[in-house]
């Protein structure tokens, strides 16, 4: 999900030449196929890299701005119980974002200017969360469809060839299935609700039904780097593997709440064994991509603005800091 | 069967103020000054709703009359609120609102420590839970108001002006009225002006390290927790936390 893989760009990355780098290479690459795990310190390709570099930090700011969409609720949540689960995700939301920033650092990059990136509008993040959360459905949406869709597309990554990123994952993915549950069951409650809070939750499903299924990537016959990623092991599964697999577990959910995906060209192929579904929008994945989503904008200026708004505290807790070490080595 | 109703009273002020200072830092989410801040802060936030579950639900039983924690959170409108004026006002800049929630905290703590000796033992074991909570969100803005007092010129002006205009709300948390003498008297609730000495003795610590000067004691604002007359900031916040519930009166589960 949050690994889109966005960007096929990652900058000129020169070729092995000679000889010894040429072996170099191919050790490494043994090492992969071994499934060994590649650790921080270890010799790495500079294309592998800044391939883990622009993932994880995709990742990571996906964590961090998917947390805005979902926030906007927080306020308004219509129970207690609810507002209470609903911090929870969002807090492990923060510390998902937290945690990738730390996996992508080992890799020599600083968080900080990740961040600067993110916020110069620089670096890519899910496209999903540049949809608005209009209703209370949408908050139940987001954990069932976009919760699950992460499920989908992390679980593979607990076995990524990068150590510190496979490890992220597992930690991760436990919380994402708490996320997911959370989501469903708030549909499910709608969905046997009152008929305004059924139509609520079909309203929402037709909304985010298509953006859910763009969250694995464009097609695979798109996607400009899936071959050497999986060559990697960065990835293991394609990215129209993922969201078949997405649709044929959904469909069977949909229709235990009652719900009708909003996709006329969708049904059970029984030669396939999967669900046959109609043409992604991938003009408007592109569109959002290039950042005329209905909230890119929305999305980014509120992060600078909390950027901006917290320099003085920043700064202060800084000068704080630097009186402290000055007085601890006076004393 | 009165002293119910006084325990109910009581108890509604303690929920409401948890609930509504839950409410104003949960609007912090998406604007705090960095990330791990706004961690802490949507921890705090969880904190102090769970507390406002377990004050209201106990509060919903004693009444008797079938409200549950959502009926009181969701059903009622500003003239039955009972948090005190204090957790109503906007968050303000990030000095403001650290500093709301040093002086709330460093009151809850002398509160929650004192009640953890209330005749009722129920609300004993809501306060020491609440009390290994409150401890840690005292620490926390504790340091901060300390990291921008002496911080820059800029922090230390900032946060100077917070106290100033957070401080004639801090007298009503320490004046009793008559429920709070009441509670007294039942064992339940501690003396308010007791409590008094230790949350001086807590917030000048921190001041004096600070390098802040504590605000001259003026006249103090009341009128939240007995409900006599709230801010007009309650409205807003009741409207937007309870919207759902008013929107669709007709659905039974959310
Ligand atoms: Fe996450
Ligand atoms: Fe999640």
């Amino acid at each position: 999900m949050y690994t889109q893989g966005l960007d096929g760009k990652i900058g000129p990355v020169r070729e092995a030449e000679t000889a010894e780098e040429k072996e170099r290479e191919a050790r490494f690459q043994a090492r992969i196929d071994a499934e060994e795990r590649i650790e921080p310190n270890d010799w790495m390709p500079e294309g592998y890299r800044r391939t883990l570099i622009r993932q994880i930090s995709q990742h990571a700011h996906s964590e961090i701005v998917g947390m805005l969409p979902e926030g906007n609720w927080v306020t308004r949540a219509p129970t207690l119980r609810r507002k209470a689960i609903l911090l929870a995700k969002i807090q492990d939301e923060a510390g998902h974002g937290l945690y990738l920033y730390s996996a992508c650092e080992t890799l020599g990059v600083e968080r900080a200017e990740l961040v600067e990136q993110l916020l110069a509008g620089k670096a890519k993040y899910s496209s999903i969360f540049n949809y608005p959360t209009l209703t209370w459905a949408d908050v139940g949406m987001i954990g069932w469809l976009v919760d699950g869709a992460a499920i989908m597309n992390q679980v593979p990554l607990q076995r990524c060839s990068y150590g510190p990123y496979a490890r992220a994952m597992v930690r991760i993915c436990k919380e994402e299935s708490f996320h997911q549950r959370q989501g469903y069951e708030i549909v499910m409650t709608l969905a046997q609700g009152t008929p305004e809070q059924r139509r609520m939750a079909q309203e929402s499903l037709d909304r985010w039904w298509w953006p859910a299924l763009m969250m694995f990537g464009p097609p695979d016959s798109d996607s400009v780097h899936t071959a050497q990623s999986m060559k990697w092991k960065i990835k293991r599964v394609t990215n129209d593997e993922l969201r078949q697999k997405f649709v044929d577990v959904t469909v069977p959910q949909a229709e235990r709440l009652g719900l009708r995906i909003p996709d006329p060209q969708l049904r059970w192929n029984p030669e396939r064994g999967h669900y046959d579904f109609g043409p992604v929008p991938w003009d408007e994945f592109w569109r959002v991509i290039a950042g005329e989503g209905p909230c890119n904008r929305e999305r980014l200026e509120q992060r600078r603005r909390a950027h901006e708004e917290g320099r003085w505290v920043r700064e202060a807790a800084l000068a704080h800091a630097e009186k402290r070490r000055l007085r601890d080595r006076a004393a | 069967m009165a002293e119910d109703r006084a325990r109910f009273e009581y108890l509604l002020r303690l929920g409401d103020n948890s609930l509504i200072l839950g409410h104003r830092l949960s609007e912090m989410l998406g604007n705090a000054p960095a990330l791990e801040e706004e961690m802490a802060l949507v921890n705090v936030a969880l904190d102090l709703i769970g507390q406002a579950r377990l004050f209201l639900g106990y509060a919903g039983e004693l009444e008797g009359a079938g409200r549950d924690e959502d009926a009181l959170a969701y059903r009622r409108d500003v003239l039955d609120y009972r948090c005190a004026l204090i957790v109503e006002l906007p968050n303000g800049d990030f000095a403001h609102a650290i500093g709301r929630l040093f002086l709330i905290s460093a009151f809850d703590f002398e509160l929650y420590g004192a009640l953890r000796e209330s005749a009722d033992r129920r609300l004993a074991a809501i306060a020491e839970k609440s009390l290994k909570e409150v401890t840690y969100h005292l620490r926390h803005a504790g340091e901060w108001v300390i990291r921008l007092g002496d911080g820059t010129e800029e922090s230390h002006r900032r946060m100077q002006k917070a106290l100033e205009d957070l401080w004639m709300y801090t007298g009503e948390l320490f004046t009793p009225d008559a429920l709070d003498e009441a509670m007294r008297e039942a064992g339940i609730a501690p003396d308010l002006a007791r409590l008094r000495e230790g949350w001086d003795r807590r917030v000048d610590a921190v001041l004096r390290e600070a390098t802040l000067t504590r605000p001259a004691e003026g006249w103090m604002q009341s009128g939240g927790k007995d409900g006599r007359m709230h801010t007009e900031h309650l409205g807003y916040i009741l409207a937007e936390m309870q919207f759902l519930q008013r929107a669709y009166p007709d659905a039974r589960a959310w």
